[in-house]
Formats: C-alpha cells, structure tokens, sequence
C-alpha cells in the first residue's frame, strides 16, 4: 500500500488540433511512493510538463487516469500544491499576503486567526523568506520569488509537491542554493515530491528515483533509475561518489543516445505541441 | 515614518542640492518656453484676423475679460445678497405689524455667471461620469470572464460606441420629458438630459477596457486558483480585478475626457444650463466684447480637462500595485 500513493495507470493525453488529434503522451504507468522524491526528465516537448498537469490536475487525462490515495484526480486541488516555473505570485500582494491567501482558503475554518499568522510565518521562515516576507514581489530577487512560490505551496500542506521546473530561470548559484534549501525541506516534512527538471545534475542530488520520458509524439516514460545515495547529500562530495556519477551517467546516456533529439522532427512537434497548448489554455480560460 | 520625514526634508527647497536645482529648472524651463511661444504666436497671429465683430483677440484681451467675469460674479453676489437683506428687512416688518401676515421668502433669480455655469458643468459632468463608472465597471468585469456574455453583448457595444451625443440628445430630451414627471423634482430636467447623454457617451471605454483587462487575468494566476480552489467572488477580488485596474484605468481616463467634450456639445446644444450655454449665449450675444470671452471659455475647459485627467492619474497612481508602470 505504501507504493500506491500516487498511481498512474495508462494514462494519456491527446490534443485536438484541425489536422486531428494530437497524441502527446500514451501508456504512462507510474507509481510511487509517500515521501519519494521523483524527478522526471525528458528533452523539451517530450511531455513532462503534460503529465504533471495531468497529476495537479489542470488537465484531464484523455486515457487512463491518475489516482491519489486511491480516489481519481480530475480537478485540481490544494493537496497536490503547485510550485510553477515563474513563480505565478499575485503582483499586487505582499510575500506575506500571497501565503496568506493560500492558507485562508485551505486552512477555513479549522486554525484561528493566530495560528495562521504563526503557520504563514513559519513556512516562510521554512524557505528563508522572513525578512523581506512584507515585500512585494517585483521588490525582490527571481530566487527569492521562487521560494516564496515554494513557501506557498508548502503552506497549503500538500500530500503531494508538484514542482514544475521550478529552478530553470534562476541563475546557477541561486539554483544550487534553493536545491539545497528543497533538500533540508524534503529531510523535514518527508512529503512527497515530483519535480519536472531538464538539468541532470539536478535530478541526480534530489531524487530518490528519476523517470527518463521518451521523446514525443506519443511520449511514454522510456526508464527509471533509483538513485541509492544515502541521505543527506553534500553536493560537493557528490562530484566524487561513483554510484553519484553513474547515476548521472545513466541519465546522459537515455538522453543523448537512446533518445537523441532529431532537431527537425522535433521541432515540427514541438509547434504542434504549442498550437496544442495555446488552444487548450482558451478552452480553460 | 522616517522615510516620509526623508521625503519630506528633500521636498522643501531649501535642502536641495545644486543638481536638484538644476533638474528643476532645467524642468520647468521647456514647458514655460513652450507656452511662451504659443503666447507671441498667439498675438501675432490673431491681429491677421478679422471678424464681424472685430479683430480677433489676444491674451490681453482674454485677460482683461477675465477680471471683467470675476467682477461681474462678484456684483452678482453682491446683488443676492442685498436682496436677501431687504427680504428679510420687509418681511420682519410685515410681521412685526402683524404676526399673522403671510410673507413670502423667496429665491434670488439672478442672471448665472461664467462661475455658476463653471460649477454647474462641473457638477453635471462629474455625476454623469461617476454613473457610467458604476454600470461600465461591473458590466465590464462580466463580459470579460464570460466568452458568451461577451459574444451576445459585443454587437450592442459596437453600434453605439461610435454614436455622436448630438444624435443621442433629442431622444434623451424626450424620454427624460416623458417619463421624469415630478411636482417637485430633486434634479432639473436641464441637469438630467445632459448627465445622461455625458453617461451614454461616455461609457463605452471604460466598459471595453474592463472588459479586456478582465479577460487577459495571467494564465499562470488562473491556474493558481484553480489549484487553491478560489471561490468565484474571492477569485474575481483577489485575482481578475486588481489584474484588470492598468486597463480600467486607461478606459477611465478616456471616458472622463470623452464626458468633458461630450457635455460641452450637449450643453450648447440643448441650452442647457453650463459652460456650453455660455459659449452659446456669447455666440449669440455678438457685442465686442464675445469673442474674448468665448476665449476665456476655451481656455477654462481646456484647464478643467486637464485638472480632472490629473486628478484621475493621482487616483491610478494611488490605487494601481503596478508603480513600476510609468502613467502619464
């Protein structure tokens, strides 16, 4: 039972476009475990962010499905938290208040006023954001935005983190810092975590498991590697570890041989999968 | 707090630094230049016209008839009150020789001046802008989150955008005629027909702006809520209005500045009371001294315009979390 926290049986995902549907991923069997940490990479286009959409729920599976705790997910809720790319704060409210919306609405009724406060302020104390929490957020850095993303999402106290890409538009140093700062976190809350990454070495440090996708259309998951390193992880005398290396080895080598990106074919996708997406997001909207 | 002391210390002038000096003067120099040579060519060029009622004027002449319409709204004053004082004087006697006596109390009628009209357009275009406010606003925020709303309201919006308030005028003088009957109306049928044509006119754009701003909500904050599960009001509080206030602005200030011109046109139009009556009544009046004093009119609308899209701008930069965003 404790394996089947987070199932998805066959699950698909097919566009419609005006030359036909679109089969962006099919068949993905996954499941995985309470307080497992999972990455999935893939090249771009090949899906990744389809299936966590799929998991958080924005976008219904058109085949198979995803089931949580055994109950399906067919809209999206608080328990399967979001961290997004760009961070997708309100603008117009302070660190402190965009939690605050998060928590009001999952937390309704159940803490008192105080205990929100206290509960807002720890989580942002959790991603190092107390300082500068009354700032709003184009007063403050891309990193620092990010992780009040995260202190949002840790707020809503999720069964499951959903992280998509959520380090890609910082700055290698700022990356590395907010990977450790996910690490500590993960080693505290033991939650579950998918996070969608195209950085390998990122996948590696992170993961308890990493699913490699195979290049779309029809997008499938191709292997999945268990990285059996011990926790915690220094990232330093990770660049040594042979079992670190193989691991990431392993990964380069799904990537740049087994599914080596044909540039054109991929690029013909790639705008099927846009015009795809672009229509999907008005028919939400 | 201390930052405000801050603000405040380099406010006053006598803590500025050479080179705020310099940027202030250097700041102010080009506007003053720029009304300068519009002045000269302003006398230059109006001595090269003339009129059936003379040469046209030049700042001088608008001057001086200036002061000649603050003196006569003075001599106004004086003339009211001066009938109010022999009222009450005749009155009091009446009663004092009999304390049964039916007076009669009644109101000065005196001929409005340019500063009663001033008042009065400015009162009616301001209640005429403040009613589209209330119904562009909301309608707009309802067409932009639905696609059907939308669909089925957009013909209606698009045919009567373009219409002129000359054309609206004679079917609000009716309707307001027909059905506003009253023994004792709180508003004049004058003040009515013009605060609902200013309405009419002067809705559309901030409708439309609403509309748009409501219906370009980021997707990255639609899927926010969605994943928080925000109920629809919290959603269209939280989320859809304060994305949409850069664009309701945009349409605000172009509706108050559609409203100024459009009341104008209605008042000289209509008659009704306001500066338009007044540029009308000048028009009609042709004495020698008209022309000045339609200039003075221009030159008090163009001011008033200004004032209130300044003031509009003071209320968007208050009200708008975007401050980044440069409004001018």
């Amino acid at each position: 039972m404790k394996d089947k926290h987070l199932v998805l049986t066959q699950a698909g995902m097919e566009f419609p476009t005006p030359k036909g549907a679109f089969c962006a991923l099919k068949n993905v069997d996954l499941s995985i475990a309470k307080g497992e940490f999972v990455s999935i990479i893939g090249h771009s286009g090949c899906g990744k962010s389809t299936v966590l959409n799929m998991i958080a729920g924005l976008h219904k599976a058109t085949s198979g499905g995803v089931l949580l705790n055994g109950r399906e997910v067919n809209e999206p809720g608080p328990e399967r938290a979001v961290v997004f790319q760009n961070h997708s704060l309100l603008p117009w409210m302070s660190c402190y208040q965009n939690v605050e919306l998060a928590v009001k609405q999952v937390f309704k009724g159940q803490k008192s006023r105080a205990e929100m406060r206290q509960w807002i302020e720890h989580n942002l104390a959790l991603v190092q954001m107390t300082d500068a929490m009354h700032k709003r957020p184009d007063e403050i850095s891309g990193g620092m935005k990010q992780r009040v993303g995260i202190a949002r999402a840790l707020a809503m106290e999720p069964q499951v983190l959903l992280m998509d890409e959520p380090f890609g538009a910082l700055d290698a140093l700022t990356r590395a810092h907010l990977q450790d700062s996910v690490m500590e976190i993960h080693a505290d809350l033991k939650n579950t975590v998918i996070m969608i990454t195209h950085d390998v070495d990122e996948a590696a440090l992170l993961s308890d498991r990493i699913v490699m996708m195979t290049n779309g259309p029809e997008a499938t998951i191709g292997e999945i590697l268990k990285v059996d390193l011990p926790r915690p992880r220094d990232r330093i005398q990770m660049a040594d570890n042979p079992q670190y290396n193989h691991c990431r080895h392993e990964v380069l080598r799904f990537l740049y041989e087994k599914q080596r990106k044909v540039e054109g074919l991929a690029a013909a996708n790639k705008t099927g999968l846009a015009e795809t997406q672009s229509r999907q997001e008005k028919e939400l909207a | 707090m201390s930052a405000v002391l801050l603000k405040l210390k380099q406010a006053s002038p006598a803590e500025w630094s050479g080179e705020q000096w310099r940027n202030r003067l250097l700041g102010s120099f080009f506007p003053a230049l720029g009304l300068a040579l519009f002045l000269v060519l302003w006398q230059v060029g109006a001595q090269q016209v003339d009129t059936s009622l003379g040469t046209f004027p030049g700042p001088l002449e608008v001057v001086e008839q200036w002061s000649n319409l603050v003196d006569e709204h003075q001599q106004e004053a004086e003339r009211a009150e001066a009938f109010y004082e022999r009222q009450e004087e005749r009155n009091a006697a009446l009663l004092q020789e009999n304390p049964d006596a039916q007076v009669r109390w009644r109101e000065f009628r005196g001929r409005p001046t340019f500063f009663d009209q001033i008042a009065t357009s400015l009162w009616t275009v301001l209640s005429g802008f403040l009613l589209a406010t209330l119904i562009a606003i909301p309608l707009g925020i309802v067409i932009g989150l639905n696609k059907h709303v939308y669909n089925a309201i957009n013909p209606v919006i698009q045919i009567f955008k373009p219409v002129s308030p000359l054309a609206w005028l004679p079917l609000v003088t009716l309707v307001v005629s027909a059905v506003y009957v009253s023994d004792d109306p709180a508003f004049s049928r004058s003040f009515l027909v013009s605060m609902i044509t200013v309405t009419l006119c002067s809705l559309w754009p901030t409708l439309i702006n609403t509309s748009v701003g409501v219906g370009s909500v980021n997707q990255d904050l639609k899927n926010v809520s969605k994943v928080l599960r925000l109920g629809w009001l919290t959603y269209v509080i939280k989320v859809v209005i304060p994305s949409a206030i850069p664009l309701m602005f945009t349409g605000l200030r172009l509706s108050l500045s559609i409203a100024w011109m459009v009341l104008i046109a209605a008042e000289m139009l209509a008659q009704n009371p306001g500066l338009g009556k007044f540029v009308w009544d000048e028009f009609q009046n042709g004495s020698s001294s008209s022309l000045s004093r339609i200039c003075v009119a221009v030159l008090v609308i163009g001011v008033i315009g200004f004032l209130l899209d300044r003031t509009l701008l003071l209320v968007q930069r208050w009200v708008n979390w975007d401050k980044s965003s440069v409004a001018r």
